[in-house]
C-alpha cells in the first residue's frame, strides 16, 4: 500500500512539474494555457487520492474532503483558463 | 395542484441533493445532527438563490450521463500522458491551431459542461462563444487533421450531453 500511494504522489508531481515545465517553454499565451490544464487534472487528482488512501490505511479515518477540493477544482479550472483565452483574444495577443 | 405546491418548495430539486452532499462531505460527517442542518440548509437555499437559476436542471438520462463522466475520466488520463510528451518534446513539432467548433446544443448549461469538459482533457482549451451561441472556438495544443478532431469532439462530449439535458 505504502508503494502505491508513494507511486501515485510521484505521477501528481510529475504532472504538476511537466505543466510548470510547459508554462515555461511553450512559445505563445494560447499554447501556454495549456499547461496548467494538466497541474490540475490529473496531477493534483492523484496527490489528492494518494491523500484519501494515506488517511484510511494509517489513520483508520475516511476523509472525504478530498473529492470536494476536486470537484471544486474541476468546475474552477475552466472557467479561468476560458476567461484568460477570451481576454488574449479581444486584446488580440499574437498567435 | 400538490405538484405545484412541491415545485414553489422545492425550485431545483438537483441543487439541493448537491448541497446535502456538498455539506456533509464539507464537514466530514454523517451523523444524524448534519443531515438534519444539511436538509434544512439545502432546502432553504435553493429557495433564496431560486431567482439567479431561471431554468431549472433535468437530468433526462442518468445511465448515459454516468458514463459520460466515465468516458471523460478515461480521456483526462490518456490526454495527459500525449500532451506531457508533446510538452517535453521539442517546439517546432507542434502544430497550435485554433478549431471552430458548429454547437448543435441550444441550453446554455449544455454548452456551458461542454466548453468546460474540452478545457478539462488536456491539449483543448475552449477559447470563445460567438454571441449567437453557435460556434464555440477552441484552441488546441497539436492538430494533425482538423476535421476529424471537431467530429470526435462533437460525437464524444456533445452527443451524450445533449442527450442528457436536451433530448
Amino acid at each position: 500500500m505504502e508503494i502505491f500511494i508513494s507511486l501515485l504522489i510521484f505521477i501528481g508531481a510529475f504532472f504538476t512539474l511537466v505543466g510548470s515545465i510547459g508554462l515555461v517553454k511553450l512559445p505563445n499565451f494560447f499554447m501556454r494555457l495549456h499547461g496548467p490544464t494538466k497541474a490540475t487534472t490529473l496531477g493534483l487528482g492523484s496527490i489528492l487520492s494518494a491523500s484519501v488512501l494515506f488517511f484510511y490505511t494509517y489513520l483508520d479515518t475516511i476523509s472525504l474532503d478530498e473529492f470536494l477540493i476536486v470537484v471544486f477544482l474541476f468546475i474552477t479550472a475552466p472557467v479561468s483558463a476560458h476567461l484568460m483565452a477570451k481576454a488574449a483574444l479581444h486584446s488580440k495577443k499574437k498567435v | 395542484m400538490i405538484k405545484d405546491r412541491l415545485e414553489s418548495w422545492f425550485p431545483h430539486p438537483v441543487l439541493s441533493v448537491v448541497l446535502l452532499i456538498c455539506w456533509l462531505l464539507l464537514n466530514n460527517s454523517f451523523s444524524a445532527g448534519h443531515i438534519v442542518l444539511g436538509s434544512v440548509l439545502s432546502i432553504i437555499i435553493p429557495w433564496f438563490t431560486s431567482s439567479f437559476w431561471p431554468e431549472k436542471i433535468n437530468i433526462k438520462n442518468i445511465k448515459t450521463f454516468a458514463l459520460f463522466v466515465v468516458i471523460v475520466a478515461y480521456d483526462i488520463i490518456v490526454a495527459n500522458l500525449i500532451v506531457a510528451k508533446l510538452i517535453l518534446g521539442s517546439n517546432d513539432k507542434l502544430k497550435p491551431h485554433f478549431l471552430e467548433i458548429q454547437l448543435d446544443a441550444k441550453n446554455d448549461l449544455t454548452i456551458t459542461l461542454l466548453a468546460s469538459t474540452i478545457s478539462l482533457t488536456p491539449g483543448t482549451v475552449s477559447s470563445d462563444l460567438s454571441m449567437d451561441k453557435k460556434t464555440l472556438l477552441v484552441h488546441a495544443l497539436h492538430v494533425e487533421d482538423i476535421d476529424k478532431e471537431i467530429k470526435t469532439i462533437k460525437t464524444r462530449y456533445e452527443k451524450p450531453l445533449m442527450e442528457v439535458f436536451e433530448s
